[in-house]
């Protein structure tokens, strides 16, 4: 299949349409709901660049913390992890596993929120 | 006859009635209700919708009377219809009672003009006086005009939390009653039934279930206040606004809502709302009768805040996930469900 234009320039290419000819047109409620169509554009964008690589890293933290199968999914490694944690097998003073959710959550905000004010200070505090 | 239809509409077409209720009409029933407070002559102008919530509707107007401006608000159930924004939402008239009382307390509230039970044109609803001030927190953190306001919000927040607090129960109505593990369990039978498992959520909910403090003698509790309920004037704090989920309940709820990072809007360093030190409000708190807090005290009930948030994001996303809703907002604020996480996570590593 072909790729030109690539997803993130498709995606870039409405953005822009959105940000410079759609969005000055608009008020009110509308205007509201386009900026927000365009940030969620941005979470994308961002989203297509890091997701991948964040997920390969998360798998194999998981499979390492959780002793589990490299074949497992990272959806079924998860669902373990929350299970294992509900059952009071695993908590706050289980090696590694705070620090692991802690990298999970900060590559997370990259792309969802990475202005947001608690990801800067979680960045901080792990120097 | 009119009176009759509208009973038969309200329970059968929600739609038609809560298209009852035109500026007009309004306007008509509020000069109605202004000339037997305050004699005939008076005028009602300038009536308009302000932007806001869903749950209820905010309306601005003016009575003049004798060359006197009055500024007011009314306050209204969408289309005059009561329709709970949660299962734990109090009554309008509910909480006009509540103002009166933290008034009575020495809470800064707007006072309570006039309260309508089931009025044929404005519903349920109740009118207050009009204060000036900025609710939009972004503004009060940053706009100059709020430094010195800034300063003092912090004691200020802590001496009408105090107020609050103090209003004996047995003045008030039957409220709900809500303790720390009672919400604990609401909120994680939420998050279990959307099946979206997120590990912070998880440990958070492992850790307040086995570290759960000792209960405080119940109070009332406000259970909304931070800032964009609170109304600031450049001298401070100037309202308490946005009484609905007020319930009795345990005094470092209402103290830990407003610490929450999510209404520090960027200003993560002052843990109170973005302005002020904690231990500033503990201090005129206790000042002010409350029970002597650290603000260690605080903890539980700020993580217990954030997760909460984070789980009303999710309710936020589920009623797109559902279809209830589709809008791209509604989309939007599943992304932000994480912004919880990382403020758990942050609070986690601070009491390990």
């Amino acid at each position: 299949m072909h790729d030109a234009p690539s997803t993130a320039e498709l995606v870039e290419a409405v953005k822009r349409f959105i940000d410079d000819t759609a969005s000055p047109q608009l008020t009110g409620h509308a205007a509201f709901h386009a900026r927000v169509a365009s940030n969620v554009l941005a979470t994308i964008l961002r989203e297509l660049e890091q997701r991948p690589g964040a997920e390969v890293e998360e798998k194999a933290r998981l499979v390492a913390l959780l002793d589990a199968d490299r074949e497992t999914t990272l959806d079924a490694l998860n669902r373990d992890l929350c299970a294992r944690i509900q059952a009071g097998e695993m908590d706050l003073s289980t090696d590694g596993l705070l620090d692991h959710l802690k990298t999970t959550t900060i590559a997370q905000l990259f792309v969802d929120q990475p202005r947001y004010s608690g990801l800067a200070l979680a960045l901080q505090s792990r120097g | 006859m009119l009176s009759q239809g509208k009973s038969l509409a309200r329970p059968f077409f929600p739609a038609i009635v809560a298209k009852m209720g035109s500026n007009e009409q309004i306007t008509s029933a509020l000069e109605a209700w202004a000339t037997g407070k305050f004699g005939s002559g008076i005028k009602v102008s300038g009536l308009k919708r302000l932007s806001g919530g869903a749950s209820q509707e905010t309306w601005a107007f003016n009575v003049s009377s004798g060359g006197q401006e009055m500024p007011m608000i009314l306050r209204r159930a969408p289309g005059g219809v009561e329709a709970a924004r949660s299962s734990q939402a109090i009554g309008l008239a509910m909480e006009a009672t509540l103002l009166t009382h933290a008034a009575k307390a020495g809470v800064p509230v707007p006072p309570v003009l006039g309260v309508f039970e089931d009025d044929p044109e404005l519903g349920q609803a109740f009118v207050m006086d009009r204060i000036d001030g900025e609710t939009l927190g972004r503004k009060i953190l940053r706009d100059d005009e709020f430094a010195g306001a800034r300063d003092v919000l912090a004691r200020q927040c802590g001496e009408a939390l105090a107020g609050i607090h103090s209003i004996p129960l047995d003045t008030l109505p039957d409220l709900p009653v809500s303790d720390g593990l009672t919400q604990l369990e609401k909120y994680e039978s939420i998050y279990r039934a959307y099946n979206l498992p997120r590990p912070v959520f998880e440990l958070a909910i492992s850790w307040l279930k086995a570290n759960a403090p000792a209960a405080l003698p119940v109070v009332l509790v406000h259970g909304d206040f931070r800032l964009g309920n609170l109304m600031v004037s450049e001298t401070g704090l100037a309202s308490v606004l946005d009484w609905e989920l007020a319930h009795i309940g345990d005094p470092r709820e209402d103290i830990a809502w407003l610490c929450v990072n999510s209404w520090r809007f960027g200003h993560a360093d002052k843990r109170v709302g973005g302005f002020g030190e904690l231990s500033d409000l503990l201090d005129a708190y206790a000042a002010a009768g409350g029970p002597k807090l650290t603000p260690r005290d605080i903890d539980w009930w700020e993580m217990m805040g954030s997760l909460k948030w984070g789980i009303m994001c999710m309710t936020m996303y589920e009623a797109f996930r559902s279809g209830a809703d589709p809008s791209v907002e509604r989309a939007a604020i599943g992304r932000r469900v994480s912004e919880t996480e990382i403020d758990l996570v942050n609070l986690l590593e601070g009491v390990r």
